[in-house]
């Protein structure tokens, strides 16, 4: 077993985990700083983020505004104290992406231009035309070439957490290349995985999207936060889940219904004109368009296409140059995809699961409730999405965050901690469970497990929720991890890239995570955000302005507990889109 | 509707296989299936050893280079209705060394683009707000910034596959890129690379590199705009003396 002595290690090479060991390394250069990632980090999924991140900058725009915002499009479940700080670190945070080389879009004048995006009351998105988690990622990454304190572990799988005396002190992983089990030692962990889309089956996420980190915590004693919430983001390819980017309607793109009638009116997002407005119709937040969805889908309304119900994106109007310009990739992909070519004919989309909202408990230090233990990006609660995030504050929170993790986690390597004498035998034992996995002679395919996890939870934690189909996705979830342990048969057996091998690891983070999420929905008997069911139709203050929090129940059900919001100047209200909004002028 | 097509894989495993050899697998295909979604279902269903990267599925993150019917190509734009009622073959990217079946070894790649210091170096980073750069000096290098690290480039380059020493052409794309951004001061430090004799001398201008991007950089042009850069380096190195 090879043993590889680090002060922090960073798990993920995503936007999240290489702005944590960039932060690590800037703070304190003599630190070790390990990045583990299971792909090289140009393939991590920031890449695939499309519309930009937020900032304020603009003249009439302020952190007060971006804050109302964020709150209100979280229907209240923000933690406000954790949101102010996030607002007044984003700007920061993008120019010195900008510095780095990002090549955000810009205005005549050489400025940076800012774009329109659901639920925000001002243009504050930064953007790099729609390729904006790819350029992010790519600068990320260069950039990180600069600090000799950063040692790769390029394809090294993480597949547990060392926990002794009451804090973290190692992770154990797997070499991919060769199948050696390799034991990192350290006095400090970074989280940086992130989601969890492809525990359902129609998504917007790249294969390695398997909350690997949030099952790693969760198994470890960390607690997840909020996992019901789950964002549908409205616009993606019926049948592959491939995103439409947001920023085709923040640049003024229109959804219409099989009629051609623009149904968001009909959903408390209108009036229809003056158009196009702020916070209305199109710009409404990516909860309510989903919703939508759902009820034109019920009305028949909605488009017949071979992957499935679906309504019109429309970007014809926008022009050829401007599409070209600012909507490359979408309207590659819609072709290369869909074979629609979105200068001239409307894309048919649906919903698709798209974002965590929830994930392992953080404070606004990244700090989970494990000692050494940190969480940053899509895989952490830190609190500042709530019920519902809105677009472009995910691609900011990786660097406000990732930094956060990254200098948090140093500090802490930085003071002194003992060696724990037990560190081998725990490896050891890490590493024969995980080999016993090669020899198991009898078991299901895997692939049988995974297609019935992600039916069950389309089935039963989908758009709209009701206790009884909630129930059966329990059940389901269950079922699925007892047959899960009793044994998955692998074809390969062999250690060198066995993909397959990782896969059935995967798996087993999904279900558990997947009943967090399960288990969350039942027990939150009320509609917010994200989160609506058909049996509590309405927001509920007095009992569930809180808080979820699953803790692992071993080979049992996760327990479900609620615990306060943190609520500093914003009361809770109604949530208004549609009329409240002014006219915007694009730009 | 399904029809059948005969995919062939190279296969080669490090521990058993002497040397590699193909395996072929009928796979039930629809219209839209594309050759990532065949060995997906090659995986799930016939033979889960079939060992491939792929991450997005999209065209963007670059995990899913390949050699289908000697062609460099990602596997998830890349539709089996086009090569039915043919058959496909499936091979790992060329000049490569092989890890296991598809899977090729890309530390080469890795310590290349390493060398070409692909980030800004400036002494005039501003204190306050960003760099001023119109669209304008954004284009200079707007196209090569596009470089999703794939290798589809490096497996088409004949030079790369005679001598693995070569920069190759993603790499002094992305040398281009950073020299050719207005904010960037560290030309000097990368005509190193440019000069050397792997550097943009081992380019022997065939061109096939920027036909077969998936994202429209033009590799062989940044390569000729360095040939460029570098005979001039080469003369005011003289002159100056």
């Amino acid at each position: 077993m090879q043993v590889v002595q680090a002060d922090v290690v960073v798990i993920g090479a995503g936007g999240a985990g290489l702005r944590a060991a960039i932060a690590a390394a800037e703070r304190e250069p003599r630190l070790r700083v390990a990045l583990v990632s299971k792909v090289l980090p140009m393939r991590s999924h920031t890449v695939a983020a499309e519309g930009g991140a937020a900032g304020v900058t603009r003249a009439e725009d302020s952190l007060e505004q971006h804050f109302n915002d964020t709150v209100s499009g979280g229907d209240w479940l923000c933690d406000q104290d954790v949101v102010e700080f996030f607002v007044g670190h984003c700007t920061a945070e993008l120019v010195r992406l900008e510095h780095w080389g990002c090549p955000w879009s810009r205005r005549p004048d050489g400025e940076v231009n800012t774009r329109f995006f659901g639920g925000m009351s001002v243009q504050r998105t930064w953007f790099a035309a729609d390729r904006s988690g790819f350029h992010i990622l790519h600068t990320l990454f260069q950039t990180s070439l600069k600090y000799p304190s950063i040692r790769r572990y390029d394809e090294f799988f993480c597949a547990e957490l060392i926990v002794d005396d009451g804090r973290v002190q190692g992770v154990v992983a797997i070499e991919i290349a060769t199948g050696e089990i390799v034991v990192l030692e350290c006095k400090a962990v970074v989280l940086a995985t992130g989601g969890a889309g492809r525990v359902f089956r129609q998504n917007t996420n790249a294969g390695t999207v398997t909350g690997d980190g949030m099952g790693l915590a969760f198994r470890a004693g960390a607690p997840l936060r909020d996992m019901e919430f789950v964002q549908w983001h409205p616009t993606c390819l019926p049948g592959t889940g491939i995103l439409m980017t947001e920023a085709c309607r923040g640049e003024g793109a229109i959804l219409v219904n099989k009629d051609g009638y623009r149904y968001l009116q009909d959903y408390g997002l209108g009036p229809v004109d003056p158009w196009p407005r702020a916070k209305a119709m199109e710009l409404g937040p990516r909860d309510r368009l989903s919703q939508a969805f759902w009820h034109e889908l019920r009305k028949g309304r909605t488009l017949a296409t071979p992957g499935g119900p679906a309504v019109h994106l429309d970007l014809r109007h926008l022009g050829a140059r401007k599409i070209h310009e600012r909507l490359p990739l979408i309207t590659e992909a819609a072709q290369t995809f869909a074979g629609i070519d979105a200068v001239k004919e409307p894309i048919p989309v649906c919903p698709a699961v798209h974002y965590t909202m929830g994930g392992i408990l953080a404070n606004v230090r990244s700090e989970t409730p494990l000692r050494g233990l940190y969480a940053a990006g899509e895989c952490a609660s830190v609190g500042i999405h709530g019920a519902n995030r809105l677009g472009s504050n995910s691609l900011v929170e990786i660097m406000v965050f990732g930094r956060v993790a990254g200098e948090s986690a140093a500090e802490h390597a930085l003071s002194p901690s003992p060696v724990n004498a037990d560190l081998q035998n725990k490896a050891a034992e890490a590493s024969a469970r995980l080999l016993s996995m090669l020899k198991i002679e009898a078991g299901e395919r895997l692939a049988v497990l995974r297609d019935e996890m992600r039916d069950s939870m389309e089935e039963g934690v989908g758009i709209y929720r009701e206790a009884g189909s909630l129930g059966a996705t329990c059940a389901k979830l269950a079922e699925l991890r007892g047959r899960y342990r009793r044994g998955v048969k692998l074809d390969d057996r062999s250690r060198a890239f066995n993909t397959e091998w990782l896969t059935a690891i995967e798996l087993g983070f999904m279900l558990e995570v997947a009943e967090a999420m399960a288990h969350g929905a039942l027990h939150r008997r009320e509609s917010r955000g994200a989160h609506m069911r058909l049996d509590f139709e309405a927001r509920d203050d007095v009992n569930f302005l809180k808080h979820s929090l699953a803790h692992h129940g071993g080979d049992g059900a996760p327990r479900v507990e609620h615990r306060p919001v943190t609520i500093t100047k914003s009361a809770p209200k109604a949530r208004h889109y549609g009329g409240e909004g002014k006219k915007a002028v694009l730009s | 509707m399904k029809r059948t097509i005969q995919v062939e894989c190279l296969r080669y495993h490090p521990e058993t296989d002497a040397a590699p050899r193909y395996q072929t697998y009928e796979v039930p295909f629809s219209d839209d299936m594309s050759v990532l979604q065949g060995l997906q279902y090659i995986k799930d269903q016939l033979d889960g050893s079939l060992t491939f990267r792929w991450s997005c599925r999209m065209a963007i993150c670059g995990s899913c280079g390949q050699m289908v019917n000697g062609v460099p190509v990602l596997g998830c734009e890349t539709f089996l209705r086009d090569y039915y009622p043919g058959k496909l073959r499936v091979e790992p990217l060329n000049h490569f060394p092989i890890v296991r079946d598809l899977a090729i070894d890309q530390t080469d790649f890795l310590k290349k683009l390493e060398s070409v210091k692909p980030y800004v170096i400036s002494s005039n980073v501003p204190q306050q707000g960003t760099f001023v750069q119109t669209p304008r000096q954004m284009e200079d290098y707007y196209q090569y910034s596009q470089c999703i690290n794939c290798l589809l480039c490096y497996a088409a380059c004949p030079q790369y596959g005679l001598n693995s020493s070569f920069t190759g052409p993603g790499a002094l794309a992305l040398l281009h890129r950073y020299n050719a951004d207005s904010r960037d001061e560290g030309k000097s430090e990368r005509m190193k690379v440019v000069n050397a004799e792997d550097g943009v001398w081992g380019c022997t201008l065939v061109g096939y590199c920027s036909e077969v991007c998936p994202k429209g950089v033009d590799p062989a042009r940044a390569v000729n705009q360095n040939k460029i850069n570098s005979t001039k380096d080469y003369f005011f190195r003289f002159w100056l003396k």
